[in-house]
């Protein structure tokens, strides 16, 4: 398919740049207004964080304070729950007319996606603040000092944007906004399987593996090895191989179902 | 012609729907679809906007093929598609300043384009509020807005006024009809005959993914039949012999005291109908004429075969 006219204001970097920031600004602005997707995405990881140290914590051994354990368990839960809330916004533009209006004005039709995209790391970004400040407020006392918080909120970044990528993904590939909710059920319950909560070695055998070889597990061991000062070994490594690998596939395969779904 | 198709077909799996669709629209005209559910309107509009791949056929909007040069046509068309494509947590005036930015109209720009719209659909009051508070009649309004801020040539409407109440749908009406004072071209889709009727230069009724007929409103009538004339009388045996006076072209009703005769509309003939049959006594209590509506030549168009023999009955 070749295009052969294209008008110039319509053309080139610039226009692209353009009608991102448009759409990024529309995603930001109807999720501050979303207020229970924004309560609940902040208040879930706080009541969960409360009943692993408070409850469970007691009897959880890790070597060292639960809570300086278990709060790098928390942030990804919490990236987990607000990439799920991208699926479901994305399906919705997906199911009601936004995405033909979209797709029949002469713009880069990936803005859509950018949009909700970028709109989820801000929302995430907030979120773990909140997340970490109540941490600090329930006992936790990280040892990291300036470069250790910048590379965590670095890997964090990496992170959460290649899950909203792939949450982005998820959600044009729904077909509706409750099965766009059970397609990232995954996302949620993934880090349940991981060393977030326990250390891996206390799982059967099965359950091992399959915990120490998911993505999350080298993202919370390099996260609370950079907070905490447990070692990270290739852990670090591994996460950013994840990621990038979880990135560099959930893009393309978003813009693929994009172009499929609204082009037959 | 501003709009050419020739020859549209498309399929979804193994169900045709289109076979074979030509279509022609004068630049600055209105174009009505008609047809009923699953006659091949939304697709072919999906294919006019670029959103779907017709199998075979030509598509040309203002010069360019929707096929090979999607860029182009959009930027002279715009869609407002059967759900009201807003958001719900923008107010209006955001809404429109977004559609604005994604035309490139700069910030303010958009501002202003959002404000002069807002003004021209009476929604400069509720402008500054959440749509989710708006009513259907609004959103609609503010999504036909929103398809106009690029000032596109060709606007595409499918199905504009479906489900809304009596009221909201003359003022849709009214924002259709200024808009056709601008010199915009418009093609909607519709199932009820009345917008057809009032809105289109051309109407063009679709059923089972092919054009079945086509022309004014007053062609398609015509085309399907005559102005006729009922006469109610006192009783049966006044009809009767009323109807041996006026000839075999007189069809007298089963179901009453009536009989239908074809005539030409004029009053001059009414005059000669009325005065004959006064002059042999038998004056009619009642005089309607009635013209086939849009409704008939829908039906007649557009039904299976057995209710066409019914109707023709």
């Amino acid at each position: 398919m070749t295009t052969t006219t294209v008008l110039p204001a319509h053309d080139g970097l610039r226009a692209a740049l353009s009608d991102s920031l448009t759409m990024i600004g529309r995603s930001i602005r109807l999720t501050r207004r979303d207020v229970e997707t924004l309560v609940m995405s902040i208040a879930l990881p706080l009541a969960l964080m409360a009943l692993f140290v408070y409850v469970f914590g007691g009897a959880i051994r890790t070597g060292g304070e639960y809570v300086d354990y278990v709060v790098p368990g928390i942030i990804l839960l919490c990236a987990g729950f607000g990439a799920a809330s991208t699926a479901t916004a994305v399906a919705a533009d997906m199911t009601g007319g936004m995405v033909d209006r979209l797709r029949s004005l002469p713009i880069r039709s990936s803005a859509v996606l950018t949009g909700h995209v970028v709109a989820s790391v801000a929302r995430n970004a907030v979120s773990t603040a909140v997340v970490i400040a109540a941490a600090v407020a329930m006992g936790f006392r990280p040892d990291a000092g300036p470069v250790e918080w910048l590379l965590t909120a670095a890997l964090l970044l990496f992170y959460v944007f290649a899950l909203s990528w792939l949450a982005a993904f998820l959600g044009v590939l729904a077909g509706s906004v409750e099965s766009a909710n059970a397609l990232t059920f995954a996302m949620v319950f993934l880090p349940y399987l991981s060393s977030a909560f326990v250390p891996t070695s206390s799982m059967p055998a099965v359950l091992r593996a399959v915990a120490e070889d998911q993505p999350i597990t080298p993202v919370i061991e390099t996260a609370r090895g950079l907070l905490t000062g447990t070692p990270i070994g290739s852990s670090a490594v591994l996460a950013v191989l994840w990621c990038a690998g979880l990135l560099l596939v959930s893009v393309n395969a978003a813009s693929w179902a994009f172009r499929r779904r609204t082009a037959s | 012609m501003i709009v050419e198709v020739r020859g549209l077909q498309k399929s979804f799996g193994d169900h045709r729907v289109l076979d074979g669709v030509d279509l022609d629209v004068a630049e600055g005209t209105v174009l009505a679809l008609l047809g009923p559910n699953g006659a091949g309107k939304t697709t072919t509009v999906r294919i006019l906007t670029t959103l779907t791949r017709p199998d075979a056929g030509t598509v040309r909007i203002a010069g360019h093929d929707v096929v090979r040069e999607p860029e182009a046509v959009r930027a002279v068309i715009s869609l407002t598609g059967q759900s009201a494509a807003v958001d719900d947590r923008q107010t209006g005036r955001e809404n429109l300043v977004m559609a604005g930015r994604l035309a490139h109209l700069g910030r303010r720009g958009a501002g202003r384009r959002a404000d002069e719209l807002l003004e021209r659909f009476d929604l400069a009051e509720a402008g500054a509020r959440r749509v989710q508070h708006w009513s259907g009649g609004m959103r609609r309004r503010l999504d036909l807005a929103m398809s106009l801020v690029g000032t596109p040539r060709v606007v595409f409407l499918d199905e504009p006024t479906t489900g809304l109440d009596p009221a909201s749908r003359l003022t849709m009406w009214d924002a259709v009809a200024e808009l056709v004072t601008t010199g915009t071209t418009i093609v909607l889709t519709t199932q009820y005959l009345e917008e057809a009727d009032r809105l289109a230069d051309r109407i063009v009724v679709v059923d089972g993914g092919r054009v079945v007929a086509s022309g004014t409103a007053d062609e398609l009538k015509t085309a399907v039949g005559s102005e006729r004339l009922e006469l109610t009388f006192a009783d049966a045996d006044v009809r009767d012999r009323a109807a041996g006076l006026l000839g075999p072209a007189a069809v007298p009703d089963a179901a009453g005291p009536r009989l239908g005769l074809p005539t030409d509309g004029s009053a001059a003939h009414l005059h000669r109908v009325l005065d004959d049959l006064s002059a042999a006594g038998l004056g009619a209590s009642r005089v309607t004429s009635t013209r086939p509506t849009l409704d008939d030549v829908f039906l007649t168009l557009t039904a299976p075969a057995a209710r066409v023999l019914e109707l023709s009955r």
